[in-house]
């Protein structure tokens, strides 16, 4: 099913190789775009997507290999060398500068001047018809940093967009989008499509994939699995190539997950919080979660799932309301307040609030534990070893070894990082806000079932997930958020993606 | 992803003490050929004397304060006042001599308890009130020094005829097994700080804060107590020399006391190898960085350099330390040699 290359093609990247100190990253791959196509670029964690568009965008230098952009060699030594060759990217993080306005933001670096002095009246102009393009409605002179996620990478795409660009490239655009955004945004990229603009898609979503993209790209450990025309690759067989297995141990692993374990939680209550709540972020709600339950929390982005969190693990001061884990009442909840009662957090944001980048695996791993115990309770070197070697074999962390800075992980295996720090306090509440965000399939479906085993020893497990067939395969009870708001419940066979969708849904309507 | 074995060479090169060790060999090998009475050392009443000692003696108070420092900027945070602190614990020591009868048991611990709490004032304002670190931190630059004056009666205080001690004396010009005894102290200080954070997961604790102060604490350290105590010990250290360096003199001098040593901390603690936005922290690297700076000093004094004048060409080694430690700059050089 393999597809060569064509007189259309805009983009040839050939045979690039890529090694990092310890990790050969890309070795020999392909890649290859059309004009007016969008191509999606897909694999595992550390399956070395990232690499490749670093490479395509001059943050990397490739080790070997040919790139031609129009039949033009290239090799860019900078993004901003990409940027004036036509490859314009949009990062998952929106690397934009929050302080600036957003007509700043656009036209930053190619400030129109006259004589050496800026015309605010032209970019100010500049940047009103890049937004207008892309159908976005912001107040250009808005500062960045006040408008929305999706409003903010969509102000990236229209920058990029303007940059007269020949390439876009988009790495998982959508990760931090909701449905109604996403939808938005696909308009935008379809319309782009039509003229004539070459389109890489990097995403984990498949269903965003079979609606929009024409052709697919897997990579698996850093080599080029093979590039398929939508149509022609039937998903499963797509999950399959991207874990490198056949489709019948695909459904194996889904089914393993979808099953949800008819054990029955006790009654023994793990987590009571009575009208919690923070003035402008959260109403007061309450939750009453048992040993060995999964509750998840669902809404929107900005419902206030995230906040109401928060508030739990003490990250922010609650105003109202009382919390109790285990039966004993936790006073101005802090972290380490928290954390002593036995709550464990996984935050959304985990580069920012999670994992610490410049520490190694041993030591993100051994942090918690060590934090509780204190200065003087050091655990020595070997104890450290052993902790965090154990973990990295149980939840199959991939590391090069347990002196690895986190930051050079794939995002899947830092959450697993996390995971294992606070599985080393064997905590009694364990808060998950969207642990599967940004890491791909195969990792998802490990963590739906480490998510299961931890109810099995009796945990209570809050989620948090934007993907509601995620929820209904993992949760026993699912809390309804809408508008900063508490607004039901759902319990047992009521929990599933479509019953949740009318709550949130129905609410909407109000 | 494959694993390639680590390359041994680069694992040295790539540790953070290989650049400033290198500069410091390049130094004295500079010195062997052109001054080889550099490495010229005798024993005179039992003392040991020559210019490898001198710059050992010389540089202590610049190790001193570059050992506070090294965790202060390791917590991604920079203490502009250690200069005013030096004044400061001078000025109470010598005050409490010459106006009290308080022995020299007494006198030490006042000095450096002030000096701390000026330090921790430090870490309160950083920490607590939230003030960038730059800021806060040349409030009492500004003022320490004006405070120190106000407690000397802006004059200078000497230690001299009935007011010498020769126990505070013995502090910055006495000998202990034959080292100056700034040696002694700068010797057992790095011994215990080095004990302090590595055998305990302080020092693990404080590179986590200056990485990400917010996941810290989301895994219960407390940061702001860690931020506080470094502040603290900083100036504890700023203290320590400044008692030194008022012994050298054998006088309060609050005008010239540690003017400067802030700016040489910190090249002291970069060229080590210590990052300035924090995380990762060398306190070997800082003592090396110091007595970089110390050997270069020297260097440049037995070439006839005056000390007003000894700054440009010192200036100019500190820049091309800080190359060699670039990865960008290595990166460029090496492509060119390679071409």
């Amino acid at each position: 099913m393999d597809e060569t290359s064509t007189p259309t093609a805009l983009l040839v990247m050939q045979g690039i190789s890529k090694t990092f100190p310890g990790v050969r990253a890309l070795s020999d791959v392909d890649f290859e775009v059309r004009s007016g196509e969008v191509h999606a670029l897909m694999g595992e964690n550390g399956a070395g997507k990232s690499t490749l568009i670093k490479v395509l965008t001059g943050v990397h230098r490739r080790d070997s290999g040919s790139m031609t952009l129009d039949q033009h060699d290239i090799s860019p030594q900078a993004p901003i060398e990409a940027e004036r060759l036509g490859i314009s990217t949009v990062y998952q993080e929106v690397n934009l500068i929050p302080q600036l306005s957003v007509a700043e933001n656009i036209m930053l670096g190619r400030q129109s001047t006259t004589a050496g002095w800026i015309s605010w009246k032209a970019i100010r102009q500049r940047a009103q018809q890049a937004v207008d393009r892309v159908d976005l409605s912001v107040d250009i002179d808005c500062e960045l940093r006040r408008c929305s996620t999706a409003v903010q990478q969509m102000v990236a795409i229209a920058r990029a967009v303007d940059l007269d660009a020949k390439l876009l490239v988009l790495d998982e655009p959508t990760s931090s989008l909701d449905t109604k955004e996403v939808e938005e945004l696909f308009k935008v990229l379809l319309r782009l499509r039509e003229s004539n603009i070459g389109i890489v898609l990097v995403t984990h979503f498949l269903n965003q994939v079979y609606r929009i993209a024409d052709r697919i790209t897997v990579l698996r450990n850093g080599q080029r699995v093979g590039t398929y025309a939508t149509e022609q690759l039937p998903r499963i067989e797509l999950v399959g190539k991207m874990l490198g297995k056949a489709p019948q141990e695909v459904a194996e692993i889904e089914s393993r997950t979808a099953t949800v374990s008819d054990t029955t939680p006790s009654s023994e209550k793990m987590l009571e919080v009575s009208q919690l709540g923070r003035k402008g972020t959260v109403e007061p709600f309450d939750l009453d979660i048992c040993r060995g339950e999964v509750v998840g929390l669902a809404g929107l982005l900005g419902s206030g799932r995230t906040e109401a969190v928060r508030l739990l693990f003490g990250l922010d001061r609650a105003t109202t309301g009382k919390l109790k884990v285990d039966g004993k009442r936790i006073d101005k909840p802090t972290p380490r307040k928290a954390i002593r009662a036995g709550v464990a957090f996984c935050p959304e944001d985990r580069k920012r609030e999670g994992v610490i980048l410049d520490l190694s695996v041993r030591e993100n791993i051994m942090l918690a534990l060590q934090a509780s115990r204190g200065l003087s309770d050091a655990l020595s070197y070997k104890q450290q070893l052993e902790l965090s070697q154990h973990y990295i074999d149980a939840l199959k962390i991939k590391t090069p070894s347990t002196e690895t800075p986190v930051g050079n992980l794939s995002g899947g295996n830092q959450q697993k990082v996390l995971l294992a720090r606070w599985l080393a306090m064997n905590p009694k509440v364990m808060i998950l806000d969207e642990p599967t965000r940004g890491i791909d399939v195969g990792a998802k479906a490990e963590m739906e079932t480490l998510i299961e085993s931890l109810r099995k020893r009796g945990m209570a497990v809050v989620l948090i997930s934007s993907e509601l067939e995620e929820m209904a395969r993992t949760c026993q009870r699912v809390s309804v958020m809408r508008d900063r708001m508490k607004v039901g419940e759902l319990a047992n066979e009521d929990v599933t993606d479509q019953k949740m969708m009318e709550m949130i849904a129905q609410h909407h309507d109000d | 992803m494959t694993i390639d074995p680590p390359n041994p060479i680069r694992r040295i090169t790539t540790s953070p003490l290989f650049w400033p060790l290198l500069g410091l060999v390049l130094l004295l090998i500079f010195n062997a050929i052109f001054t080889p009475s550099f490495f010229n050392l005798e024993i005179r009443d039992g003392h040991l004397y020559g210019s490898m000692v001198d710059v050992l003696n010389r540089g202590s108070i610049g190790i001193i304060i570059a050992i506070g420092m090294t965790l202060v900027i390791a917590t991604g945070g920079v203490d502009l006042s250690v200069g005013s602190i030096m004044a400061i614990s001078g000025a109470v020591a010598a005050l409490m001599l010459t106006e009290s009868n308080v022995s020299l048991w007494g006198v030490i611990p006042c000095a450096l308890l002030a000096a701390t709490i000026a330090g921790l004032l430090n870490g309160l304002l950083v920490a607590v009130v939230g003030i960038q670190p730059v800021v806060a931190t040349l409030i009492l630059m500004v003022c320490g020094r004006g405070i120190a004056r106000f407690l000397t009666g802006e004059k200078v205080i000497a230690l001299v005829d009935d007011h010498f001690s020769a126990a505070f004396d013995y502090l910055g010009n006495g000998h202990f097994l034959g080292m100056p005894f700034p040696v002694t102290i700068f010797v057992l200080l790095v011994l215990a700080t080095l004990v302090v954070v590595r055998k305990t997961v302080l020092g693990l604790f404080i590179e986590s804060v200056g990485s990400n102060e917010v996941a810290s604490r989301a895994v219960g350290i407390q940061a702001r107590t860690i931020k506080i105590g470094v502040y603290a010990f900083c100036g504890f250290c700023a203290g320590i020399a400044g008692l030194i360096d008022a012994s050298n003199i054998n006088a309060a001098d609050t005008v010239n006391a540690g003017v400067f040593t802030e700016l040489d901390a910190i090249f002291a603690v970069v060229v080590g190898g210590t990052a300035l936005t924090g995380g990762r922290f060398t306190l070997v690297g800082s003592v090396v960085g110091a007595l970089l700076l110390q050997t270069l000093l020297t260097t440049l004094y037995t070439f006839g350099f005056a000390s007003d004048t000894a700054p440009v060409p010192k200036a100019i080694v500190i820049v091309g330390v800080c190359l060699l430690q670039s990865d960008a700059f290595r990166q460029k050089f090496r492509r060119r040699s390679a071409a």
